[in-house]
C-alpha cells in the first residue's frame, strides 16, 4: 500500500546553519503518528516542510505519490497559538474554508453539525475574544475538520492550554477521530500526549534533526498512561531524549 | 452613578474656566473682551436669524467631502501598499515627505488650483486626511498576523475572499484609527481654510465676525461651537471603534 504521506530525505538550512538533515519516513492512511524531539530541535520547520509552507533545500515530500508544492485544504494545520479568525464569529469560522458552491444554508448547518460535534453548540454566534482557550481550540480543530481534509498537521496544538484542558482535549480530539478517521500527524514536546494519542511515535534528534528512533504503540484507546508497558515505553523514548 | 463621578470632574474645571473668565472680564472693565453671557446673547443672536446652522452645515459638508474622498483614496492606496511590497517601497517615501507639510501650506496652491469656491477647502481637508489614512491602512496590513495569513492560505481560499474575509476585517480596526486621525485634523483644517475666503463656514463666522465691527462675543461664541462639534466628530468615531467587528483588536 502506498503511504499517504511519504518524506524523502529532506534537508532545510537557515543561513548556513542546518535544521533538518536528512528526515526520512512515511504515515499510512489514516495513521496517528507523532513526532517528539527536544525543543529548537526544528520540529516547527520539519511540520512546515510537510504542510507546504516551505520547501526543503533538498529531498521531497508526496502526498498519496504526488509531490506537495503549497500548502492546500487536503491536510490543514492546526498550531500551539491558534488561527480562528477573531473577526468572525464562531460559524462564520467554520465555514470560512467551504470554498465550493453549497447554499449558503447548507454551509451554516456543516458548520453547525461541527461545532456541536466538538461541544461549541450554542456559541455559534459568539466571536472568538468571547470564548475561553478550550473552546478556541475546538472551534479551530471544527474548522479543519469542516473542510474534511485528508490530513491533520497538529504542531503542539495543546501546549498553550492550562494541564486540565490540555488532558481534557487529547479525550475529545480521539473521540472526534473515532467519529471521523483521519491521516493525523502531531508534533509536540509531550511525550505523554504522544504515547496516549498516536500509532507510532518518531523521536527526534537535537538540531540538526533527523530521525533517531521509532517506537509502536499497540495498546488500544482509550490508554492508562499508568500500566506497566506505557510506563516502560515513557522510560525509552525519555532515554532516547536523554533524559 | 458611576458616570456622574466620570463627569463631574471635567464639568468643574469647565465652571471655574467660566468663572475665571467672567471675573477677569468684569474686573479689567474690556469693552472689546465679551463676557460669557454676552457670548450666550451673541450665539442666541446667530440661531434666531438662521445663519448659525448656515455656517455649520458649510463647514460639515465640506470636511464630510474632503473626508469621504480621502476614504475612497486611502483605503485602497493603503491596502495596495500593504500587500505588494514594491508599492510601499516606491510610495512610502513620497507620502512621507508630503504628510508633515501642513496643509495650511497648501492654501495658496488651493486657490491658485480651485479657486476660493468650496473645491478650495475641500481639497485642503482631503490631503489634509489622506495622508495619516494611508500610512496607518499600510500599517495595519504589515501588522496582519502570519498565523491568519497561513491558515488563509491552507483553506485554499480565492484572492477576493482572502481580501473581503481577512485583510480587510483584520485591518479594519488600524482603519478606524486612521479614520479618527483624519477626521480630527480635517476638522482644524477646515475652520482654518475657510478664514482665507470664502463666505460660509464657521472659520469665516469668525474672521467676518472680528472684521465687520469686532464681534468678539461672535468670536467667541464660534470657537467654542468648533470645540464642542470637534468632540461629536471624535465622539461618532469613538462609536465605530465600538462595533462587534472590531472589538477583538481593542478590547483586551
Amino acid at each position: 500500500m502506498d503511504a499517504k504521506i511519504s518524506v524523502n530525505q529532506i534537508k532545510k538550512n537557515f543561513n548556513a546553519l542546518p535544521v533538518v538533515d536528512g528526515v526520512d519516513f512515511s504515515v499510512a492512511d489514516g495513521e496517528f503518528v507523532a513526532i517528539v524531539g527536544p525543543s529548537g530541535c526544528g520540529k516547527s520547520t520539519l511540520m512546515k516542510i510537510v504542510a507546504g509552507f516551505e520547501r526543503p533545500d533538498e529531498g521531497s515530500v508526496n502526498i498519496d505519490g504526488k509531490p506537495m508544492t503549497r500548502p492546500s485544504p487536503k491536510g490543514i494545520v492546526i498550531s500551539q497559538h491558534g488561527s480562528v479568525f477573531p473577526w468572525l464569529t464562531v460559524q462564520q469560522n467554520l465555514m470560512f474554508g467551504l470554498n465550493g458552491d453549497q447554499q449558503h444554508g447548507e454551509k451554516a448547518a456543516l458548520a453547525d453539525h461541527y461545532a456541536e460535534m466538538v461541544g461549541l453548540k450554542g456559541f455559534e454566534n459568539a466571536y472568538p475574544h468571547e470564548l475561553s482557550g478550550g473552546m478556541l481550540k475546538r472551534a479551530e480543530i471544527a474548522r479543519a475538520l469542516v473542510v474534511k481534509p485528508e490530513i491533520l498537521y497538529m504542531d503542539e496544538p495543546f501546549s498553550a492550554l492550562d494541564a486540565l484542558m490540555n488532558l481534557k482535549m487529547r479525550n475529545e480530539l480521539l473521540r472526534v477521530l473515532s467519529e471521523e478517521r483521519h491521516t493525523v500527524l502531531l508534533i509536540t514536546h509531550d511525550v505523554e500526549e504522544a504515547i496516549y494519542l498516536a500509532d507510532r511515535i518518531l523521536v527526534l534528534s537535537a538540531r540538526p534533526t533527523r530521525i533517531q528512533a521509532s517506537f509502536k504503540v499497540e495498546q488500544p484507546h482509550p490508554r492508562k498512561l499508568s500500566t506497566p508497558e506505557l510506563q516502560q515505553l515513557k522510560e525509552n523514548i525519555l532515554s532516547q531524549l536523554g533524559l | 452613578m458611576e458616570r456622574l463621578n466620570k463627569i463631574w470632574p471635567p464639568l468643574a474645571v469647565l465652571t471655574a474656566i467660566v468663572a475665571v473668565w467672567w471675573y477677569v472680564v468684569v474686573a479689567t472693565e474690556s469693552l472689546i473682551f465679551p463676557t460669557p453671557a454676552q457670548v450666550v446673547t451673541g450665539t442666541m443672536e446667530l440661531v434666531e436669524d438662521g445663519s448659525l446652522w448656515e455656517h455649520i452645515g458649510a463647514s460639515l459638508m465640506r470636511v464630510g467631502m474632503g473626508f469621504s474622498l480621502a476614504i475612497l483614496v486611502a483605503v485602497p492606496t493603503g491596502l495596495w501598499m500593504g500587500r505588494v511590497d514594491g508599492a510601499f517601497r516606491t510610495l512610502n517615501p513620497v507620502f512621507q515627505i508630503l504628510r508633515p507639510i501642513s496643509p495650511i501650506a497648501w492654501i495658496p496652491v488651493a486657490i491658485l488650483w480651485f479657486g476660493v469656491g468650496n473645491a478650495s477647502p475641500v481639497f485642503l481637508i482631503f490631503i489634509a486626511a489622506v495622508f495619516p489614512m494611508i500610512v496607518q491602512t499600510a500599517a495595519g496590513v504589515h501588522t496582519i498576523e502570519k498565523r491568519y495569513l497561513r491558515a488563509a492560505e491552507n483553506f485554499g481560499v480565492s484572492r477576493s475572499r482572502l481580501l473581503r474575509q481577512v485583510i480587510v476585517p483584520a485591518v479594519l480596526p488600524e482603519i478606524i484609527v486612521g479614520m479618527r486621525i483624519s477626521l480630527g485634523v480635517a476638522w482644524l483644517v477646515v475652520v482654518a481654510a475657510e478664514m482665507i475666503a470664502l463666505r460660509s463656514g464657521l472659520g469665516y463666522l469668525i474672521i467676518d465676525s472680528r472684521n465687520a465691527g469686532n464681534r468678539y462675543d461672535l468670536v467667541i461664541a464660534g470657537m467654542i461651537i468648533i470645540g464642542l462639534i470637534g468632540l461629536a466628530l471624535d465622539g461618532i468615531m469613538r462609536l465605530l471603534e465600538k462595533l462587534k467587528v472590531v472589538r477583538w483588536r481593542y478590547g483586551r
